[in-house]
């Protein structure tokens, strides 16, 4: 009887020591997460939580807890402001001329390389197109700056040689649009088509030599295989592009701004940043971002829900 | 594949395919090329302008001047700073958030997973962002740049998932011998994980180097402007007096374009050196989040 009772308690013991060794293994895992979690606190949800002053007239003085609210004052004063459809219809269109012109390219892109059957010809394009990626929006503008310049750049040198005069493409409205636009193609384009050579990697080949077999000639193949093989990444793509629709890019735009073509190329971002920041509405700006991440946020789950309808997965 | 004659259409579609992907090459590679043989050229042929191309005789005259400028090279070791310092600190932050997270009995996994995501599709805007920073006195401080965007919620959730392939077979193995959590993290799971860390480090690196806009939110003094926020003063207001006034004292005769081009490449050159290793990861590393966890 004795005997057993000691080997219960020696059992026991073990447990315990064996239950106690795994606390503490997990009370470390609970000591790594701390850094993080203070990051998302301090960085991402006092933020959120600082929304609140959208509804206050803020004053830095007297803090958040202390500023006097106004409710939606500020959104009744962003709705009647001129300016604030003038903002509206830039941004919207900028996002407008990305969508009709920039998301295309990279697709088209990576459907020629698709037909590239020698793969060191392949891997040099990608090489060269993949690494203006990776290239500050600083640098791209500047190199903007030196071919479009009107005082030594390299086009209006060229055009003057020919016997032409000067072009001002960055300081004239009409060209704005067109240069963000064709900017972001030559930043972005070719990065943007590894996410559909990577679907395009997992097509089996045997689908192309029924195809081939049955008598379908390249563009059959294209349209029959390739294209529905990329169809589910092109939706996704589109869905994030919608929830995203207000946000233009602070960097590149501001960059190219300057005074003469601020009416089409002024944005949410760049008027929440030089009235905000510099020119210290906080509580009216807050506002807008407000506004902003709102429609992000319903254009996103409109668009997530539409995919879903027409039988597609969606992103969440 | 399939041995089959060409048609004379699929000859066509080929050389169409192949001569269209050249000429997009080449309208990313020739700004290259024309910025750095502009840098390098002598000034006689940079004054006769056009598409230069090739510089005839070598001028590092413009790479002198900028490298002479105290300012310049202040500003090109503020951003080597923020850049060493400000993936470590990224590295660090994500890894010992995801680790944890990628085991099933930690308590209330779900419940943080679920605020991690929320912040990737709200977030508290511009405004309310800087008055935070500002509020714990990071104003004008390196730390500016590096703590608020410690953590990409997207990489995290990335290299969760990749912890989460790891065999928990090898870490029972290591618990066995002895070691603890921070043991298992340390000495198993991260060289197991040297191609996602090289990815990250790459991309976070690369992110630090170009950053420009947390600059100009957060800092005020120019002494700790990094280099973006410099070349922009240089090339897009362009203010370089200060520059040829120091070529003057160098006695050298040096162009202001020729000085913002050489610039340019300055801020570019770190990039292109690890492109190469970048190259090698990213395709991978771009891929990692597709792998179900």
């Amino acid at each position: 009887m004795d005997s057993t009772t000691e080997q219960h308690i020696k059992l026991s013991n073990a447990i315990s020591k064996k239950k106690r060794f795994h606390m503490i293994n997990d009370w470390e895992l609970y000591v790594m997460l701390v850094p993080g979690i203070l990051f998302f606190i301090i960085f991402k949800y006092i933020p959120m939580w600082g929304i609140v002053i959208a509804f206050q007239n803020y004053s830095p003085y007297k803090g958040i807890t202390g500023s006097e609210w106004v409710g939606f004052q500020h959104f009744v004063t962003l709705f009647h402001y001129n300016g604030f459809w003038l903002l509206l219809r830039n941004t919207m269109l900028i996002s407008f001329y990305n969508l009709i012109f920039f998301f295309p390219v990279p697709i088209v892109l990576s459907l020629l390389l698709n037909e590239i059957r020698a793969t060191a010809f392949k891997k040099f394009i990608q090489t060269v197109i993949y690494l203006p990626h990776f290239l500050s929006w600083v640098v791209v503008v500047g190199i903007t700056y030196m071919l479009l310049g009107t005082q030594g750049g390299l086009i209006n040198e060229l055009i003057k040689a020919g016997g032409g005069t000067e072009i001002a493409f960055l300081t004239t409205q009409e060209w704005f649009r067109g240069l963000i636009v064709s900017q972001s193609i030559w930043k972005e384009a070719g990065w943007g088509t590894i996410i559909f050579l990577a679907a395009l990697a997992g097509v089996d080949p045997q689908l192309y030599e029924a195809a081939i077999v049955d008598g379908a000639g390249r563009w059959r193949q294209l349209w029959h295989i390739t294209l529905p093989a990329i169809r589910s990444t092109i939706l996704i793509l589109l869905i994030l592009r919608m929830g995203s629709v207000l946000d233009t890019g602070f960097e590149h735009i501001y960059l190219m701004l300057n005074s003469t073509v601020n009416d089409v190329g002024d944005v949410f971002e760049t008027y929440v940043y030089r009235e905000g920041l510099i020119g210290g509405k906080f509580s009216y700006t807050t506002a807008i971002g407000l506004f902003k991440s709102f429609v992000g946020l319903i254009l996103i789950m409109g668009a997530n829900w539409l995919t879903k309808k027409f039988g597609e997965e969606g992103v969440y | 594949m399939l041995h089959y004659k060409p048609s004379i259409g699929s000859r066509a579609f080929d050389i169409g395919n192949v001569c269209i992907l050249l000429l997009f090459s080449l309208i990313t590679l020739i700004p290259f090329l024309y910025v750095t043989a502009t840098s390098l050229a002598p000034m006689k042929q940079v004054l006769q302008g056009g598409l230069i191309l090739w510089p005839e005789t070598i001028d590092w005259g413009a790479y002198h001047t900028i490298f002479s400028n105290t300012h310049f090279v202040n500003s090109l070791w503020v951003s080597i700073f923020i850049t060493v310092t400000g993936t470590f600190v990224n590295l660090l932050f994500t890894t010992l958030m995801a680790y944890p997270l990628s085991k099933k009995r930690l308590k209330g996994r779900g419940v943080i997973l679920f605020l991690v995501v929320v912040t990737m599709l709200f977030n508290g805007g511009l405004i309310p962002t800087y008055l935070v920073v500002k509020n714990i006195h990071l104003l004008n401080t390196v730390w500016s740049v590096i703590l608020p965007g410690a953590i990409s919620a997207f990489n995290l959730i990335i290299m969760r998932n990749f912890f989460m392939s790891i065999p928990e077979e090898l870490e029972d193995a290591a618990r066995i011998d002895g070691c603890r959590n921070f043991g298992v993290l340390f000495r198993i799971v991260l060289p197991l994980s040297m191609p996602a860390l090289a990815t990250f480090t790459l991309f976070y690196a690369v992110g630090h180097w170009n950053n420009y806009f947390s600059a100009v939110m957060y800092i005020n003094k120019s002494d700790l402007w990094p280099i973006q926020v410099l070349l922009r003063q240089m090339i897009i207001e362009g203010s370089v007096e200060q520059f040829q006034n120091a070529a003057l004292e160098a006695s050298a005769q040096v162009l202001p374009k020729s000085i913002k081009m050489a610039a340019t490449i300055v801020a570019t050159v770190p990039i292109l050196i690890i492109y190469p290793f970048l190259q090698k990861h990213f395709a991978k590393g771009v891929l990692l989040g597709s792998v179900k966890g």
